[in-house]
């Protein structure tokens, strides 16, 4: 008897552990905010914190910059950057430390990783913005050598591109490794003798850019649009083999051009439910390639802060931005 | 160890052979080596694959631990469980300091420091937080302390009894040595995916990732604290019929207290380096401001959080120092100061500005950056010259070699070499590591990441030694050297990246250069240490016999010292290491560049989550390689022991 | 033998490996350099037996590393003995529980060490009272006490000092004032005096004697000083590589060493401070008058001299009222100036009444046999 009723005492207490069920990720209301955010919350008149990616290049600064001071200014939301690389990022709407990603490049495999299976994020539709990616010389090689922006002539010239990290073959200068990238299959896949060396970042690649312009040194570089730095000096973008659809579905056997990139937003699932007028104003985000150069050449080249370039394009636009202010 | 032989060896014509033939067995290796190296090259090599199945294989466990990460009992009941523990105890600290405000944190500091030390530190703690708002990151600064402290105390919370443990046990003992052995060899850079595949991004595993950096000290510290305890007053305990729980808590413990204070100061100290690169993994603080200066290639930016950090480090170091080496007697008047002072910044908190005075703050960035602009524009020539004299004359060669040689030679090699300088034991753990980082299918990155370390480890040494000796020879010198290297040393080793890719853009080259201004300071204190504790009458007796200043540093003093040259070299290749695979955020690729990317990228996951540990493996070789017979740090602690 | 205070019984240690195996052994009959070498053992007490008195002040004497600490460790197995028996007011030590053992050592034996062994970051109070307080002695009640024990040793006014700020005389009055804080049975020193300047171990000794007198506790003393153990030993216990060579009276040690070795310790004591009128003292002459001083046989030839100077006679040497010899001044002087000659003479006269065997498994031979 006393048995029997050990064991109905364990089996109750068995199932009310399970009916408490242990810790999903999802659950957490701990993804701390920062010491900023916090303060501010105490502050009077908040309606609210949003976390907002921040990807490591210039122009989704820029659009987080605006979209940042309109949250703060116009809406009274608390914001908070969390600066990560773009899967991470996506990790982040799983666990709770982002809500908001303004720029995404595509990234099929992630949308069906964390929209149709996890359902820890959704689309919050294009930002207006139109991305490319590619590989591009500066202008003066193009006039030298005019036949370069054919990538069956690259291997013809890919002595000029030698460099002391590139192992005795060309050099094809990549950005972060986080960049959404196929250049390694597609050195691969179109027999070309070149080796893809990741300069580390944006601004290395700028910087190289900016150098091979001034001092007419070769250079094959990967970089992408929209980019304040085409509106400085020209590069010449290399005819890769067209993009056709699906011809990039396996990542090992690419040997394509990159697509064309209608930029979109992504938010998580959790910050499109509570609704509200944050989750409307990132919804109606939308602006053009221009607009998004214009504030990141104010912040990189003209000494501006993130928040002073946002406050002057805000200024200077108002039509465009007051029809993203929710009603 | 080469002798070995020919002591055993009885007849005496017999063991003057061996002992000729020792002494020729190092070249004679040497030249077989080279040999086969001629006949078997481009044989046997490893080319990397990025499809290797191994890489796959984690992938999917990847895959497998994202799917059942809300379903299987492990993670719901214990990894998530600890996850927001961890992250609970991030929030209540930011919280807290938060809440402070600017003012009350500045008065909490000076009264800590006014407890420990009196006004001397208190007057450290403020003008160093006040210094801290002035640079404008008081924000930054808060997150960053707030991780710091909770991953600070997790590291003693865990590691104390850990380390008490260690001091009371030599069987426990001999379990945990090895174990942080390699926890101190380990790249941080290593151990991201796996935290990040377990606890996700965020702050939680930010502070769990700083506490595995962070509690070795603490738990050697300890160790060493409770094992140095003097018997004597533990035996008059037990005289008295102490239980062993009453000696612990009434002698043990008091009486290693000032030293585990210490211990505390060291494991802050790693907290705080961790700082740069957590901010990876989603952490807030200013190593997010690093970062982004990185990415932007602004050196003034990046500095800026940098002295922020060293600031932390200067005001917790001597808070901690000074409490580690007063005695905590109470006094009256040192508790009435403590309270006055934090109820003086409390009562300012609420009158003052929430935020630190914006016209306070120093704009430093700018001029900073003028000076790398200018040094950029003029040097431009001299830097390309540097750079590619190094990566054509050293690195491309070494790097040829290292991968058209085949593998079992290399790990023969190796084997020879870490047999001969440090007996037949490392010799094979190794042999075990290269094979080991074979199996894992990334050979030829492991050799390339090799290549770095070498090329850079040898000018360190060669650059530390110089300084360390003259320094040991000339006072001015060393009074000027001192402070420099002091700074070097406190500075997170990320902003070293800083001012080396400004110089030399990116590659592998900016990772040496970083490198050797993160390790040179260390090897050249050591050798200074080395050489200056060459007894004064012995360097007497030698100068009375007339040697010349060179012959006494070849005759006496290096000889003497060399068991300090030896962890010198030792200490610069292990920190060298660390430095190159940072270095992969500036483009020195291989092993590093792997992690990376295995952060960023997620077909990248299994490659990076095995580079991570290839990146141990290669640490623990190179450590015992030249751990050498006299020069081993654990060697000396064991002696203690 | 129940009322011996402290019976030890063929007790050994022996450190290092498989150190049980050795006793019984051929091995253990090896000396300690052949020992080490052939199983890597020290022998630091080997069959030591002897017994100490209710009250008696009993001295263990030897040169550094012949086992003396280890031995006093062993009676409360702060070292376990290896082999062996210890009883402690009849109890069997070495049966006794773990709670058994600590209450031995917190009620009825307590320590004092060379190194003083005080806790530094306790008060001089503290340090007094933590034997009380391991007890679960309320404060109030402990602290009491220990002042009252800092009082007997000569402390008032230091309670609230730190031990570092003491001289160290002072501090090992400290650890004095801890070892008796508890009122236990049995107090063992551990060369408790020979970190002090001699100075000071002279004002120790004197307070050891004075504490002897005072609360009549029975006293395990080791030392390395045999001027010390000639003062403060009623029978002394000397060791030499672990065993116990000899077990007497001081007057036992210097009159009749038991060999080379303790004769060669007791050489350049000045025997006529040490030696009574017994071991001098001779038949008379047929014509020696018996009229001079009487003096009884256990007094101290050096105090004899005032009255041999007094009296050209020779003295009267008795014992419980019997005449048992004479002594005159050319005995006397001879006693003070050739001591050498002394201890051979006198160990022929006491011969069959010092311990028999050198090894010294000696249970004591008590003067009052001779
Ligand atoms: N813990 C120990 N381990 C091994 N040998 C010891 C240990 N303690 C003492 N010994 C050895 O036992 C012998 C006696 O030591 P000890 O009792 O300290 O002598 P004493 O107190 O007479 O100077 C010495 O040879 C000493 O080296
Ligand atoms: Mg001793």
């Amino acid at each position: 008897m006393k048995k029997l009723r050990l064991i109905a005492g364990v089996l109750v207490l068995g199932l009310g552990a399970a009916a408490c069920g242990g810790a999903k990720v999802d659950d957490n209301s701990s993804a701390a905010p920062s010491a900023n955010a916090s303060a501010g919350a105490a502050a009077a008149g908040s309606a609210g914190t949003v976390k907002m990616a921040i990807n490591a290049w210039v122009g989704y600064e820029a659009s987080a910059a605006v979209v940042d001071y309109l949250l703060e200014n116009e809406l009274h939301y608390k914001v908070e950057k969390v600066t990560l690389n773009e899967e991470p990022s996506w990790q982040g709407m799983e666990s709770g430390d982002v809500d908001v990603v303004l720029e995404n490049w595509g990234h099929d495999d992630l949308k069906k990783k964390y929209i149709e299976e996890k359902g820890v994020a959704v689309e919050a539709g294009p930002n207006g913005n139109n991305g490319v990616i590619g590989w591009y010389v500066p202008e003066w090689m193009v006039q030298k050598y005019p036949d370069i922006t054919d990538y069956k002539n690259l291997n013809k010239y890919a002595d000029l591109f030698k460099t002391s990290e590139s192992d005795g073959k060309g050099q094809l200068l990549d950005g972060d490794p986080s960049f959404v990238t196929n250049d390694e299959a597609l050195v691969k896949n179109l027999k070309l003798d070149y080796k893809v060396v990741y300069a580390g970042s944006e601004a290395a690649l700028i910087k190289a850019a900016e150098q091979a312009t001034d001092q007419q040194k070769p250079l094959l570089m990967y970089f992408y649009e929209p980019q304040w730095l085409f509106s400085k000096l020209k590069l010449v973008k290399i005819n890769l083999p067209p993009y056709t659809a699906g011809c990039d579905a396996d990542p090992k056997k690419v040997a394509c051009d990159y697509p064309a990139y209608p930029l979109d937003k992504i938010v998580s699932k959790k910050f499109a439910d509570a609704g509200g007028p944050a989750y409307e104003l990132v919804k109606n985000f939308k602006w053009t390639n221009d607009d998004q150069n214009k504030v990141a050449d104010d912040i990189t080249n003209n000494g501006l802060s993130d928040e002073a370039a946002a406050k002057k394009w805000v200024e200077a636009n108002p039509t465009i931005w007051q029809a993203w202010i929710p009603k | 160890m080469v002798a070995a032989p020919a002591d055993i060896a009885p007849p005496v014509p017999v063991a003057e052979r061996a002992q000729r033939l020792a002494r020729w067995l190092p070249a004679a290796g040497a030249v077989l080596v080279v040999a086969l190296y001629v006949a078997f090259k481009n044989t046997a090599v490893l080319p990397h694959d990025d499809d290797a199945s191994l890489f796959h294989w984690l992938n999917d466990a990847r895959d497998w631990v994202d799917e059942n990460r809300n379903t299987s009992p492990f993670f719901l009941y214990f990894v998530n469980y600890v996850r927001l523990g961890v992250a609970e105890l991030f929030t209540l600290f930011q919280t807290a300091l938060t809440a402070l405000g600017w003012p009350g944190l500045i008065g909490v500091a000076a009264g800590l420091g006014w407890l420990a030390g009196g006004w001397r530190i208190a007057l450290v703690s403020v003008v160093g937080f006040a210094g801290i708002g002035a640079l404008g990151l008081w924000d930054a600064s808060v997150d960053t302390l707030a991780l710091t402290l909770s991953s600070v105390l997790l590291s003693l919370v865990i590691g104390i009894p850990i380390g008490i443990l260690t001091g009371r046990s030599p069987r426990v003992r001999r379990i945990v040595s090895p174990v942080l052995d390699v926890m101190q060899i380990m790249p941080t850079f290593s151990y991201l995916s796996p935290i990040v595949l377990l606890f996700l991004i965020g702050p939680a595993s930010a502070t769990i990732a700083t506490m595995i950096y962070a509690i070795p000290p603490a738990i050697r510290i300890t160790a060493l604290a409770i094992q140095r305890v003097p018997p004597t007053a533990v035996e008059a305990s037990e005289s008295l019929g102490a239980t062993g729980g009453q000696t612990l808590r009434k002698v043990r413990l008091p009486m290693a207290l000032n030293t585990i204070t210490l211990g505390v100061n060291q494991t802050i100290a790693a907290a705080l380096s961790m700082v740069p690169l957590v901010a990876l993994i989603a952490a807030p603080g200013l190593g997010v401001d690093l970062i982004r200066a990185l990415a932007r290639v602004n050196v003034g930016a990046a500095l800026v959080p940098g002295i922020a950090i060293v600031i932390i480090a200067i005001v917790l170091d001597r808070i901690t120092r000074s409490a580690a080496v007063s005695r905590a007697r109470s006094s009256a008047v040192r508790w009435a100061g403590f309270a006055v002072a934090i109820v003086a910044g409390l009562a300012l908190t609420p009158v003052l500005a929430p935020e630190f005075p914006e016209q306070w703050q120093i704009q430093i960035i700018r001029p900073i950056n003028d000076v790398v602009g200018w040094i950029e524009a003029n040097w431009y020539g001299f830097t390309g010259f540097l750079n590619d004299t190094v990566a054509y004359g050293l690195l491309n060669p070494l790097q040829d070699v290292l991968t058209s040689a085949p593998w079992w030679l290399i790990t023969i090699a190796v084997l020879g070499f870490a047999w001969r300088f440090s007996g037949l034991r490392a010799g094979l753990v190794a042999a075990g590591c290269l094979v080991a980082i074979a199996a894992l299918s990334l050979w030829e990155h492991g050799m390339e990441t090799l290549t770095i370390v070498l090329v850079a480890s040898v000018i360190t040494i060669a650059v530390g030694l110089a300084l360390g000796i003259a320094a040991a020879r000339s006072r001015w010198f060393a009074a000027v050297l001192r402070p420099i290297l002091d700074a070097a040393q406190t500075m997170p080793s990320f902003s070293y990246l800083l001012p080396a890719v400004a110089l030399f853009g990116n590659g592998r080259f900016t990772a040496i250069i970083a490198s050797l201004i993160y390790a040179v300071p260390v090897v050249a204190r050591l050798v200074e240490d080395g050489v200056r504790a060459v007894p004064g009458t012995v360097v007497e007796a030698a100068r009375s016999a007339g040697s010349t200043d060179r012959q006494l540093l070849w005759k006496v003093q290096l000889p003497m010292a060399k068991s300090s040259l030896l962890l010198a070299a030792n200490q610069g290749i292990v920190m060298t290491l660390a430095m190159v695979v940072i270095g992969a955020l500036v483009g020195a690729g291989a092993l590093g560049y792997d992690v990376v990317a295995g952060i960023a990228q997620q077909e990248d996951y299994g490659k990076g989550l095995a580079a991570g540990v290839a990146l141990v493996l290669l640490g623990v070789m190179l450590d015992r390689i030249t751990q050498g017979a006299s020069g081993r740090p654990n060697s000396k602690k064991k002696r203690i022991a | 033998m129940g009322t011996a205070a402290i019976e030890v019984r063929g007790l050994w240690k022996i450190f290092g490996p498989k150190a049980d195996r050795i006793i019984g052994s051929p091995d253990a009959e090896l000396d300690s350099a052949a020992l080490r070498a052939k199983t890597g053992c020290t022998a630091a007490v080997r069959d030591v037996s002897f017994e100490v008195r209710p009250g008696e002040v009993f001295v263990v004497m030897g040169l550094s590393g012949s086992g003396k600490s280890t031995l006093v460790r062993c009676l409360t197995r702060l070292i376990e003995p290896t082999g062996g028996d210890v009883a402690i007011g009849g109890e069997d030590v070495r049966g006794m529980s773990a709670t058994q053992l600590r209450e031995l050592r917190r009620h009825r034996v307590s320590m004092v060490f060379q190194h003083f062994g005080l806790l530094p970051h306790r008060r001089v109070l503290d340090n007094v009272a933590y034997g009380l307080e391991i007890q679960g002695v309320a404060k109030a009640v402990r602290h009491e006490k220990a002042r009252a024990i800092l009082s007997l040793v000569g402390l008032e006014g230091h309670e609230d000092s730190y031990p570092d700020q003491l001289s160290g005389g002072m501090q090992q009055r400290v650890g004095l004032a801890r070892a008796l804080a508890v009122d236990p049975e049995v107090l063992l020193f551990d060369e408790p005096f020979s970190a002090l300047d001699p100075l000071i171990r002279r004002d120790m000794q004197a307070e050891v004697v004075r504490l002897h007198r005072e609360v009549g506790k029975t006293m395990v003393f080791i030392t390395h000083d045999l001027s010390e153990a000639l003062k403060l030993g009623e029978r002394i216990a000397i060791m030499r590589n672990g065993s116990i060579v000899q077990v007497g009276t001081p007057e036992e040690l210097v009159g009749a060493p038991a060999d080379d070795y303790v004769a060669d310790f007791v050489r350049d004591v000045p025997k006529s401070h040490v030696l009574s009128l017994r071991w001098i003292s001779r038949q008379p002459d047929a014509d020696e008058p018996l009229d001079g001083p009487e003096l009884p046989a256990d007094t101290v030839i050096h105090d004899a001299i005032p009255a041999a100077m007094a009296s050209a006679r020779p003295i009267r040497v008795v014992a419980d009222g019997e005449l048992v010899g004479v002594v005159d001044r050319v005995d006397l002087l001879g006693a003070v100036r050739l001591g050498e000659g002394i201890g051979a003479q006198a160990g022929e006269a006491l011969a069959g009444t010092r311990s028999s065997s050198a090894s010294a498994s000696a249970s004591a031979p008590s003067a009052e046999e001779a």
